[in-house]
């Protein structure tokens, strides 16, 4: 059998033309091969060590004033050693909540309508460019605006209105992802639903926004990420508070403003407390852009409605 | 039960291609109707054309009468309403990637709103019955995702769901092209079956299989119907020039 299988191939080989300088070609290519994937593993390095650089930083400057107290206390007036940071943690937490309530829903809603019901019309157009537009409006003009439309309007600072400052900012990206992500489930699966007598609007949102909720999952935790660290759009906005709040139409603490001021600040103390409060965002950012990523996964393998 | 499918001077264009020209012809309640011809011949568009899928195409439109029994399906009732009656299985399988193999059966029913779990539960074992993939997925069905399947099996789960929301017609867009011979075969045995309960058409591009599985075969090219006839006259005595040259492979 082998050898039956041997005798039958082997007469073809020796009629091919030998390639010309074989060998060293041979040693060129793996050369660029070892070339091309050290220049990759290089650019891996490069793009993971500034996150190491400073996610080490933050440790060395911020984890030894972390203690019990950073995450129970609020801010001890000046003068006063200790005091923590707990109302600016709790308070970074109802601001992105309220900008994930309304950013996420607005930013998926306008991302279905983008691919599943826009195409080639003129308002998706507008939408896309709008989207396109948003997304490079800097922070701090968002600020304004929110100031201008909503601070002016009620006539005091807010929780709600920082939501409301990062729930835009959230909007392009969640938009866009969910544009990108929808674009890629296969016609097929659209198809399928619509030949099982599914009206549209229902084959939509259960089946096409369905199969690419990973990715858009992965849209609103990259969006929540970015909102999470904002400090320019919360300036004018929820302003910040050295005391407890949990009335959305009142002035709310928050992590990045905390940090901002006590950065700016001419004490030791305050300075360190600075840093450990960024190192707190940071871990917050990452626990939470984790848990989402574990719960969500759970409830997409397991394939159940 | 089947129905009856009459279709009076249908005409169907993609923009301003004529895509369909000038169709009639009547297919019978609970038989198997295969339509052959080239690619690009029409058949496919014509088969979507009875169920209404060609309408989801932006720039696709179509004139002309389809009977359906008593209904005229571009008259008398919704795209919706005539999808849920006019059961399709698609060339590629298609099954809904998120859901198990227990979601993707019951899928038609559920998404538009059925919830009694009892009903369900029979509706899938009669439907993978129906489909003879009971057999292979009985112990995982909300265990295992439909694409965890092998190709003929996901064609198999599609006729599934096909027939799961208990359709007159059942339309079929070559359904074993993407399938291995043993997997085909199964297809062609279950064709067989379901037309004791369904009208079936069938596109091909397999003339064995048209003549294995069809009492009636439709001849199309270049979007006419060229010659529709009892599939035995069809392959052994054509009336038209053309259809003896493409079913002895003179032309392609």
């Amino acid at each position: 059998m082998t050898s039956a299988s041997v005798t039958n191939t082997t007469p073809a080989t020796p009629q091919r033309p030998p390639l010309r300088h074989s060998r060293s070609n041979g040693m060129r290519r793996s050369f660029m091969d070892a070339f091309v994937v050290g220049l990759a593993t290089l650019a891996t390095l490069l793009v993971i060590a500034p996150l190491v650089a400073i996610l080490g930083y933050l440790l060395y400057k911020g984890a030894s004033s972390l203690n019990l107290a950073f995450f129970t206390h609020i801010p001890a007036p000046v003068g006063e050693p200790g005091g923590g940071m707990a109302n600016s943690i709790v308070g970074s937490g109802i601001v992105l909540l309220l900008a994930s309530f309304m950013g996420v829903p607005v930013g998926i809603a306008a991302g279905v309508y983008l691919a599943e019901f826009g195409r080639g019309k003129a308002l998706a157009a507008a939408v896309r460019f709008t989207a396109d537009v948003l997304n490079g409006v800097p922070s701090i003009v968002m600020g304004i605006s929110v100031y201008a439309l909503v601070v002016l309007k009620q006539k005091h600072f807010s929780a709600l209105a920082g939501g409301i400052a990062l729930a835009i900012m959230m909007v392009p990206t969640i938009t866009r992802t969910t544009e990108e992500m929808l674009l890629i489930v296969p016609n097929a699966v659209r198809e399928a639903a619509l030949g099982l007598g599914v009206p549209k609007w229902r084959t939509a949102l259960s089946i096409s926004l369905r199969t690419a909720s990973p990715g858009i999952i992965t849209g609103c935790m990259l969006a929540f990420a970015r909102v999470a660290g904002e400090t320019a759009p919360l300036l004018f906005t929820a302003f910040g508070n050295q005391f407890w709040n949990f009335h959305l139409n009142e002035p709310i603490a928050a992590l990045p403003l905390q940090i901002f001021i006590y950065a700016i600040s001419p004490y030791d103390e305050w300075h360190r407390l600075a840093w450990a409060g960024a190192l707190v965002l940071i871990l917050l950012i990452m626990v939470s852009v984790t848990l989402v990523r574990i719960f969500a996964g759970r409830g997409i393998l397991k394939g159940n409605s | 039960m089947g129905v009856d499918i009459l279709v009076e001077s249908l005409n169907a264009w993609y923009g301003t291609t004529h895509t369909l020209q000038d169709i009639n012809l009547r297919i019978p309640a609970n038989h198997a109707t295969a339509l052959i011809g080239p690619s690009g011949c029409g058949k496919s568009t014509f088969v979507r054309c009875l169920n209404r899928m060609h309408e989801t195409n932006p720039d696709a439109r179509a004139t002309g009468m389809v009977r359906m029994g008593e209904i005229d399906i571009y008259k008398d009732a919704s795209p919706v309403e005539i999808r849920r009656r006019v059961g399709m299985v698609f060339q590629r399988p298609n099954p809904f990637p998120t859901m198990s193999i227990y979601d993707n059966v019951i899928s038609g029913l559920k998404l538009n709103g059925f919830r009694n779990r009892r009903i369900l539960d029979e509706t899938v074992e009669r439907s993978l019955k129906q489909a003879a993939l009971w057999e292979e997925v009985k112990d995982d069905l909300k265990k295992k995702s439909g694409a965890s399947l092998s190709g003929g099996q996901q064609q198999r789960l599609c006729i599934a769901r096909a027939v799961a929301v208990d359709p007159e017609v059942l339309l079929m867009d070559e359904p074993a092209s993407a399938l291995d011979p043993v997997s085909t075969s199964k297809i062609e045995d279950l064709i067989f079956h379901l037309k004791a309960q369904y009208t079936i058409v069938i596109v091909t591009h397999n003339m064995q299989q048209a003549a294995r599985v069809a009492e009636n075969t439709g001849f199309f090219l270049s979007g006419k119907m060229v010659e529709f006839d009892s599939t035995h006259k069809i392959f052994t005595n054509p009336r038209d020039k053309r259809t003896e040259d493409y079913i002895t492979g003179r032309f392609g």
